[in-house]
């Protein structure tokens, strides 16, 4: 990055709207940004906030109803607003590019990625198809991928996620351009995949020089990511400046509120409850006037802050480029968030509820192909769940920790009754439930055992209303069985879950993401259940609104002193509300233990991974990278020994390979599954550090006791 | 890939027995009523009838009759008919070459039309020739054809006096006399293929894969061709397909509306005469190339798509 070189990117003013039936709506407004040449921006915001359109329009692909309605963007001296198709299609691709969030829909599927990949040199440039073959093997490469040359023969869905990614990142790349836009390039990537990905991303533009606008609704993401940020709130930007100026002293109402909806790694869910933001977001048309943020804001001031829209202005006493379009940011001390009478009590953990032992699962396939038609093994077994040992008591929270594929899920279908374990026991209340399939249970079990889901927009019924869902249930369970009576107890789930009663008579389509999970979590609680497995049950929905659910779910647990099975695969949402942390890997458990020692030396390697690749939202929060390298190997063909030891940074040798792995106790109920000695594996530095002098981290994490 | 093949032919082998199990039961067994009574007539004879069931072994156990009947149609012996007084065969084949002649130019010219128009009219969805183009191919498809058969007759026919009203090529071969014929199936099916293929087109523009294309920088023209339409046309492959068998049995109006002689209206006189070894035939042949060309249709879309080809 260089102060005296002329910026690439300057959007000026930039007003876009779309145009429906129902008349123009604008989607940003006053929008002004500039890129110097190898700088890396960040837009940060919730989903409708505009950034992706922001992204569009600098590619001047705005679709039929979309448009600039005023404003500029220079592009090394040329506005691309008045640029023809000819002189776009010039640029696109070969200087200014675009990387997507679902890599897996942007790539064709029906042709090679060679083919592919060799048409962008070969559209801008005058070479021939050789030299272009050889170029795209060559960037195949500097994106780390390993056996380029198969890569390319292969079509895109015989990669994997993090392979086609970086294969579009190969594309972006091949032209060499000077400005790459990335649109929320990790965001349906796993955690350790994500963390490689951020990490090329990185490397880039040391490599390259390319500078870049790095799109994502993930404040750590764009902290590791990031030179420079720009905050969007219901299409206008809100806050700018440096990452550092910006993440330390966060000045808008707004961008302190997303702050307060993240769980540092080193918060606790009763020290430093999670501080939602009220309200949802505005339709953009339902903008009120003056501040957007208003209606949401604790700091709002009648006739200050709604009289007219007003400019951004520059922060007294910060950075140059630190600029925030609110009026009172001056008054606002942010650090007097959190009142103390908000710190809730710890909860007593009761008696054991649950009890898993030796539990398997396997799922028989039919391999049809000629070779086993020969050998005569047609049948081969995937190992979704190798022997499960973990307990969870009354009240308590126990999350399953890992990434997609290592068997989560099916646990939660083998407990909900959905299938039935291959061996091994499930106690629920002292009787072994493993082998009873969910019609055959009582509707006491299947009361006591409920689930709330990870997509909220798929489990309702669309053609029903959300009364009629959630009395169907009670009915169901034989809670009630008079008709006012369950009226009534409606009522009072939708006060649980802090919904409007009218909302008994609406259907689902009228209700956001965030009231929709709420009324997943109402139904599961309807029938007083004993254990609720929540199934990422806030990774669908947007920050603030996650915050706001999450809480929720914690207030109902605390009232009714239910056991919470939480999977998921943040592990800054799990080191917040979790009780015990188990982590899974390939269908193992290789480590469990409470959330202190989880999250503390002595390590399982692969705990040890995770951690690294939690993206951190605070600047001062240091953390070792550690990126794991290759895929997830195949359940139908799990390596013999540890099931880890394909990716592991800590092998030790062929014992790794060839035997299983010993389950190591390290004091009462902390385990870790691996053959490296206990002793050595304490000897590990912390991956996570918080540096003990930073009096703002305390003050955060104490809430405001001194 | 071997395997998905003999699966699929094994399928359709299969489909074709189960078939021929149906049409047994229902035109040579008691079942619908005397085949006796219906060859004869329904004023013949109990003795009469009793001696034709004799003749043409009509007293054996079923399951040695259906054995021997399924035999002779393996082997081409397609048994007499009764109302051509002479054997099946010699009829049914010209016959099913004339129909071949007429599917063959309906799809030589309805196929690159169709797709053509349906490409174009899904790449930009809503614009004035997508509207053109939707509206024509909802109308054509929507005016049956014997409507439109008396419409073109009359215009080409008696007003323009441009081509001959029928087609029953009394003279040997005439190309003039196919025209019409083929004309009306050409509009009456075109909307339908245009359409499908309009809908898949429209879907693949929307995708994310041709907006990475576009934002490529790749030519408008190279993102259609290369990108666009290989995916574009997996959906109409099938649907294509099943024209094969519309156009073998489905266009007996037209057939009869110009007395074409071909194999729908064959099928029609077979069964309006109670010619039963004629309508078994037209039935079998009937089967078999619904069956064949839906095999081919399977196997030609794993070919288009290599998500099914590699998995």
């Amino acid at each position: 990055m260089n102060d005296d070189q002329e910026p690439i990117l300057i959007c000026k003013d930039l007003c876009i709207s779309y145009y429906t039936r129902a008349g123009e709506i604008p989607a940003v407004v006053d929008f002004s940004l500039t890129v110097k040449p190898g700088e890396t921006i960040g837009i940060v915001g919730e989903s409708g906030c505009g950034k992706s359109t922001v992204a569009m329009a600098i590619m001047q692909y705005m679709g039929a109803n979309g448009g600039i309605k005023s404003g500029s963007i220079t592009f090394k001296g040329r506005d691309l607003t008045t640029l023809s198709e000819d002189e776009l299609r010039s640029i696109r691709g070969s200087e200014i590019s675009m990387i997507y969030q679902e890599p897996f829909a942007s790539l064709n599927p029906s042709l090679k990625i060679s083919t592919q990949l060799i048409e962008v040199p070969l559209a801008h440039e005058n070479i021939s198809k050789d030299e272009a073959y050889k170029r795209s093997v060559t960037m195949l490469m500097d994106v780390k991928l390993p056996d380029p040359e198969r890569i390319m023969e292969s079509y895109p869905h015989q990669l994997s996620g993090g392979q086609q990614q970086r294969v579009v990142i190969a594309m972006g790349l091949l032209s060499h351009p000077s400005l790459l836009l990335l649109d929320e390039p990790t965001t349906a990537l796993d955690v350790t995949v994500e963390a490689g990905i951020v990490k090329l991303i990185g490397d880039i533009s040391k490599k390259f020089g390319t500078s870049q606008i790095y799109i994502s609704h993930n404040l750590g993401l764009i902290l590791e990511t990031c030179d420079r940020v720009f905050v969007m709130y219901s299409g206008e930007v809100v806050e700018e400046g440096t990452i550092n100026s910006l993440f330390t002293w966060p000045k808008h109402p707004y961008t302190h509120g997303l702050f307060s909806c993240i769980p540092l790694p080193t918060a606790d869910k009763n020290v430093a409850p999670l501080k939602p933001i009220q309200g949802q977001l505005p339709l953009p048309f339902e903008r009120p006037t003056g501040c957007y943020f208003g209606p949401r804001c604790d700091h709002f001031q009648q006739g200050l802050c709604d009289k007219e829209h007003f400019k951004m202005e520059h922060v007294d006493g910060s950075a140059p480029d630190h600029r925030v379009r609110c009026l009172r940011y001056k008054d606002i001390d942010n650090t007097l968030q959190i009142a103390p009478e908000e710190a809730k009590e710890s909860l007593e953990i009761g008696r054991r509820v649950l009890n898993v032992d030796g539990m398997k699962k396997y799922y028989d396939v039919k391999d049809t192909s000629f070779m086993a038609m020969i050998s005569g093994k047609r049948v081969r077994h995937v190992k979704a769940n190798e022997e499960l040992n973990f307990t969870a008591h009354e009240s308590e929270t126990v999350a399953i920790v890992g990434e997609s594929g290592c068997g989560k899920s099916t646990f939660a279908k083998v407990l909900m009754g959905l299938e039935t374990g291959t061996d091994g026991e499930i106690r629920h209340n002292g009787k072994d439930i493993s082998d009873i399939e969910v019609r055959d249970r009582t509707t006491k079990q299947i009361r006591s055992l409920q689930m709330v889901f990870q997509n909220p927009f798929d489990t309702l019924n669309p053609s029903h209303s959300i009364g009629g869902q959630i009395s169907r249930v009670i009915r169901q369970f034989g809670i009630e069985t008079d008709k006012q009576k369950i009226f009534d107890r409606v009522m009072t789930l939708l006060d649980t879950v802090k919904l409007p009663r009218d909302f008994y008579f609406r259907k689902p389509r009228q209700l956001s993401g965030g009231q929709k999970q709420r009324i997943g979590i109402a139904r599961a609680f309807a029938g007083n259940p004993s254990i609720v497995i929540a199934d990422e049950p806030v990774s669908a929905l947007d920050v603030s609104v996650a915050a706001a659910v999450t809480e929720l779910l914690m207030d109902i647990q605390r009232e009714h002193k239910t056991t919470l099975l939480f999977i998921s695969h943040d592990l800054s949402v799990v080191r917040y509300l979790s009780d015990r942390i188990v982590v899974m890997y390939l269908g193992h458990i290789l480590e469990r233990g409470s959330t202190e020692e989880i999250f503390a030396p002595p390590y399982h390697p692969y705990t040890e991974a995770l951690l690294s690749a939690v993206p951190i939202a605070d600047p001062e929060v240091t953390k070792r990278k550690i990126v794991l390298e290759g895929n997830l190997p195949s359940a139908m063909n799990p390596p013999e020994g540890c099931p880890f030891c394909t990716r592991c940074h800590r092998k030790i040798g062929d014992i790794c390979e060839n035997v299983p792995p010993p389950d190591q106790v390290v004091v009462d109920r902390h385990v870790i599954k691996c053959h490296i000695p206990i002793e050595e594996l304490r000897k590990v530095a912390p991956v996570i550090r918080v540096p003990e002098a930073s009096e703002r981290l305390h003050k955060k994490q104490e809430g405001v006791q001194t | 890939m071997i395997l998905l093949l003999l699966k699929r032919i094994g399928f359709m082998l299969f489909t074709m027995v189960v078939v021929s199990i149906i049409l047994f039961l229902l035109l040579e067994t008691g079942l619908t009523g005397d085949p006796a009574t219906r060859v004869l007539g329904n004023f013949a004879s109990d003795q009469q009838k009793e001696m034709w069931r004799d003749q043409h072994g009509y007293n054996q156990p079923t399951m040695v009759r259906y054995a021997k009947w399924l035999g002779n149609f393996a082997t081409g012996n397609l048994g007499t008919s009764i109302r051509y007084k002479g054997p099946v065969k010699e009829v049914l084949l010209p016959r099913l070459w004339n129909t071949a002649i007429l599917g063959f130019w309906t799809f030589a010219i309805m196929i690159p039309l169709s797709l053509i128009l349906g490409v174009l009219s899904g790449m930009k969805e809503g614009s004035i020739l997508d509207r053109t183009i939707s509206v024509t191919g909802i109308l054509t498809t929507s005016v049956p054809e014997f409507a439109s058969a008396v419409f073109f007759s009359a215009l080409f026919v008696f007003g323009l006096k441009w081509l001959p009203g029928t087609s029953s090529m009394a003279g040997g071969f005439e190309f003039q006399q196919l025209i019409l014929p083929a004309m009306v199936l050409v509009v009456y099916d075109f909307g339908y293929v245009a359409r499908m293929t309009r809908a898949s087109m429209a879907e693949v523009m929307t995708s994310q894969y041709i907006r990475s294309a576009v934002l490529k920088g790749l030519p408008y023209r190279q993102v259609i061709i290369k990108h666009a339409l290989r995916n574009a046309l997996i959906a109409p492959f099938t649907v294509i397909m099943l024209q094969i068998n519309w156009l073998l049995s489905g266009v007996i109006v037209v057939e009869f509306f110009f007395a074409y002689k071909g194999f729908g209206a064959l099928l029609l006189e077979a069964s309006l005469n109670n010619d039963i070894a004629l309508l078994e035939a037209c039935a079998m042949v009937a089967v078999v190339v619904a069956v064949s060309s839906q095999t081919i249709a399977d196997i030609g879309y794993t070919f288009l798509n290599p998500r099914i080809r590699f998995s």
